[in-house]
C-alpha cells in the first residue's frame, strides 16, 4: 500500500499579466489582464512506507508546489493525491498529525525566545503531555546533538544549530511522513552532514516515510535510493538514484585559473568549455575524458589553479535536458 | 477543549517571556494609556465647561462611556493588535504555512497566539473609570445588571474582534491592509463619546455600518440601568453575525491562500 500516491497532479497560478513601464503599469491598474501559468503538470508517483525519496529539479520546476499541494497547504487543479489515506487539502487534524513540512527558507521557532519555549507551545498544541514531550525532546536532542542551545534565544543560533532546532521541532509529534524543502539550504559542509545523518537514523529508527528536496547532490546521494525528477512542471524521471547518476555522472566540473587573459576562440579545441570569466574557465567535461582534457589544457595553458568538481545539481539537468537524454 | 486551554496557556506564557525581554515597553505604554485618558477627558470637559452637554448625556454618564472605550482600546493592545495585526506578516512571508499544518483550528491560533500585557494599564484604567463614574452618576447597578452589563461588553469585544479579523483576513488576497486596520482602529475612536452626541447621518452609520454605537453606547446604557430590550437583542445578534461571517469568511479565504515563496 502506498503511503503517498499523486495521480496526474497538476497546479497552475493566476498572475497578473503586466507589461512594465508606467503605460503598462496604468493599463494593468484599470484593466487587469491576468493568465493561467501551469507550475506542475500531470505528475503520476507514489511511494512506499519507508521510502526516502529525492525531489531534484532546478528553481521554479514546480518542487515545491508539488510539496504544498502533497502537505494540504494548496489545493491541486488537476489531479488527484492521497497521503496516508487522506486527502491533504481537507487537512483533517489526524492528517496534520502525521506529517511534517521544514522549509529551508521558513522557520516555525519564535525568534527573540529559546527553541524550548516554541517546543512547548507545539507540545501543547499537538496535545503531547508534558512528561511525554520532555522524553522525546530529550531523545530528538541527543540525535541531533543539542544541548544548551536549546535554552539559548534562537536568533542567537547559528544557521546549523537553528535548522537542528527547526527539525526537532517539526518531528515532536512523531509524524510517519517527512517532508523536506531543502533542509540544507545555507549550511556549511559539516552542518550539511550533520543533518543528513540525523535524516538517516531517523528514518532507520522510526520507518519514516521522507520526501526531501534539494539542491545539493550530496544530500540526494547520501539519503536517496530513489529521485523523482521534475523539470517545467513535469515528472522527467522516477528510478534509482544509480540508474540517474550513471547518466549524470559521466561530468566532473573543472574550474582553472589562467595566468593571463586569452581570447574565447584560443579554447577553440575544447567543446566542454561552459564559461570564460576573465582568466577563469569552466568546462564540464565527460568522465572518460577527464584525464586527456586536463593533460590537454596544462599543456597548452599556463595554469595558476585547478579544481575539479561533481558539478551543481542545476547544471547537470540543464545539460541533461539540452541534449535530450531525459524524457 | 483542554488541549486548546492549554495552548491558550503555552501561547501566552510564551509571550509574555517574549515581551519582558523589552521591560521599557511597559513604561511607554503606561505613560501612552495615561495621556490618551487625559486628553480625552480634557476634550470631555470642553464641552460640559461651556453647558453644552452631549446628546443628553450628563458628565459623569459620558465618562462611563470613555471609561468602556478606554477598556476596550485596552483590549486591543493586549490581544487584538498583537495578534490581528501578524496576520498581514504572517502571509507577506508565507509562515502561515506552518499555522495550517498544526493540528489546531487556525483562526484560534491567529487570533490568541501573542498577548501582549502593555495593553492591561488601560484596561484597568477603564475599569476604574467605569466604576468610579457610574457611582458619580449616582447609579448603584444590582448584579443582574451588571451581568447583563458584562454580557454587553462581551458582545463589544467580539463585534470589535470579527470587525478586525475580516479586514485582516482580506490580506490573503491583497496582502498590504496595513492602512485598512489603522483606518479601522481611528474611526473607532468616535466611540469615545456617546453615539448619540453625533448628527443623526453619522448616528445611522455608526449604528448599522460601523457597529460604533454597539461597541461603546450600548454597555454604557446597560450599566447605567437604562438598557432596552430592542438594543441588547440587536447587539447579541450583531455579535453573532460578525463572528459568524469572520468565521465564514476565513475558511472562504483559505481557498485562495497560495502560500508565499518557494
Amino acid at each position: 500500500m502506498a503511503i503517498v500516491e499523486a495521480r496526474g497532479l497538476g497546479k497552475s497560478f493566476r498572475v497578473a499579466d503586466k507589461q512594465p513601464g508606467l503605460g503598462g503599469t496604468l493599463r494593468h491598474f484599470f484593466a487587469r489582464r491576468l493568465k493561467d501559468i501551469p507550475a506542475v503538470r500531470d505528475v503520476s508517483f507514489s511511494i512506499e512506507p519507508g521510502e526516502v525519496v529525492g525531489f531534484l529539479g532546478a528553481n521554479g520546476a514546480g518542487k515545491t508546489t508539488t510539496l504544498k499541494m502533497l502537505t494540504g497547504l494548496i489545493e491541486p487543479s488537476a489531479g488527484a493525491v492521497e497521503v496516508a489515506g487522506f486527502r491533504p487539502f481537507r487537512r483533517q487534524a489526524s492528517f496534520l498529525r502525521t506529517i511534517t513540512l521544514v522549509m529551508g527558507q521558513k522557520q516555525q521557532l519564535i525568534w527573540d525566545l529559546p527553541p524550548l519555549d516554541s517546543l512547548r507551545v507545539n507540545a501543547a498544541v499537538y496535545g503531547i503531555p508534558e512528561a511525554e514531550a520532555r522524553r522525546r525532546i530529550e531523545e530528538l536532542a541527543e540525535m541531533l546533538e543539542l544541548g544548551e542551545e536549546l535554552r539559548r534565544p534562537v536568533r542567537k543560533l547559528s544557521l546549523g544549530q537553528r535548522m537542528k532546532a527547526e527539525l526537532l521541532a517539526a518531528l515532536l509529534h512523531r509524524p510517519s511522513v517527512l517532508f523536506l524543502d531543502e533542509p540544507t539550504l545555507g549550511l556549511d559542509v559539516n552542518a550539511q552532514v550533520r543533518v543528513r545523518e540525523f535524516l538517516a537514523d531517523y528514518n532507520r529508527r522510526t520507518g519514516a516515510t521522507v520526501l526531501l528536496t534539494s539542491h545539493y547532490m550530496g544530500d540526494i546521494t547520501a539519503l536517496c535510493q530513489r529521485v523523482l525528477l521534475i523539470h517545467q512542471g513535469r515528472l522527467f524521471y522516477d528510478g534509482s538514484l544509480q540508474e540517474l547518476t550513471q547518466r549524470l555522472a559521466p561530468y566532473r566540473e573543472v574550474c582553472c585559473d589562467l595566468a593571463g587573459p586569452y581570447p574565447p576562440e584560443a579554447f577553440a579545441g575544447f567543446d566542454e568549455l561552459e564559461s570564460l570569466i576573465g582568466q577563469r574557465l569552466r568546462l564540464l567535461v565527460s568522465r572518460e575524458q577527464l584525464t586527456a582534457t586536463l593533460s590537454r589544457l596544462l599543456s597548452s595553458f599556463p595554469v595558476l589553479d585547478l579544481e575539479v568538481n561533481d558539478p551543481p545539481v542545476e547544471e547537470i539537468i540543464g545539460r541533461l535536458f539540452r541534449e535530450g537524454t531525459v524524457g | 477543549m483542554g488541549r486548546y486551554l492549554r495552548s491558550l496557556g503555552a501561547f501566552w506564557s510564551s509571550s509574555l517571556a517574549m515581551e519582558l525581554e523589552y521591560p521599557l515597553n511597559a513604561l511607554i505604554e503606561l505613560l501612552s494609556v495615561l495621556g490618551n485618558l487625559a486628553g480625552s477627558v480634557v476634550v470631555l470637559a470642553l464641552f460640559y465647561g461651556r453647558g453644552h452637554g452631549l446628546g443628553g448625556w450628563s458628565w459623569d454618564e459620558a465618562l462611563v462611556v470613555l471609561g468602556i472605550y478606554t477598556l476596550l482600546d485596552g483590549f486591543t493592545s493586549t490581544l487584538l493588535q498583537p495578534n490581528l495585526g501578524a496576520i498581514v506578516n504572517h502571509v507577506r512571508t508565507g509562515s502561515l504555512d506552518f499555522v495550517l499544518l498544526k493540528p489546531i483550528d487556525s483562526q484560534f491560533w491567529l487570533s490568541a497566539r501573542s498577548f501582549s500585557p502593555w495593553g492591561l494599564p488601560g484596561v484597568l484604567a477603564g475599569l476604574a473609570l467605569i466604576g468610579l463614574a457610574t457611582r458619580w452618576a449616582g447609579a448603584s447597578p444590582a448584579l443582574p445588571t451588571l451581568l447583563g452589563a458584562g454580557l454587553l461588553l462581551l458582545c463589544s469585544a467580539l463585534i470589535l474582534y470579527s470587525l478586525w479579523f475580516v479586514l485582516a483576513a482580506t490580506s490573503i488576497w491583497f496582502v498590504k491592509v496595513w492602512n485598512a486596520t489603522e483606518v479601522l482602529r481611528s474611526t473607532l475612536v468616535a466611540g469615545r463619546f456617546p453615539v448619540s452626541a453625533y448628527p443623526p447621518a453619522l448616528r445611522t452609520l455608526f449604528t448599522l455600518v460601523l457597529p460604533v454605537a454597539f461597541l461603546t453606547t450600548v454597555p454604557a446604557e446597560a450599566i447605567l440601568g437604562r438598557a432596552t430590550p430592542p438594543w441588547v437583542l440587536a447587539s447579541l445578534g450583531m455579535a453573532l453575525l460578525s463572528l459568524t461571517l469572520s468565521r465564514a469568511l476565513w475558511r472562504h479565504a483559505l481557498r485562495y491562500y497560495t502560500s508565499a515563496s518557494s
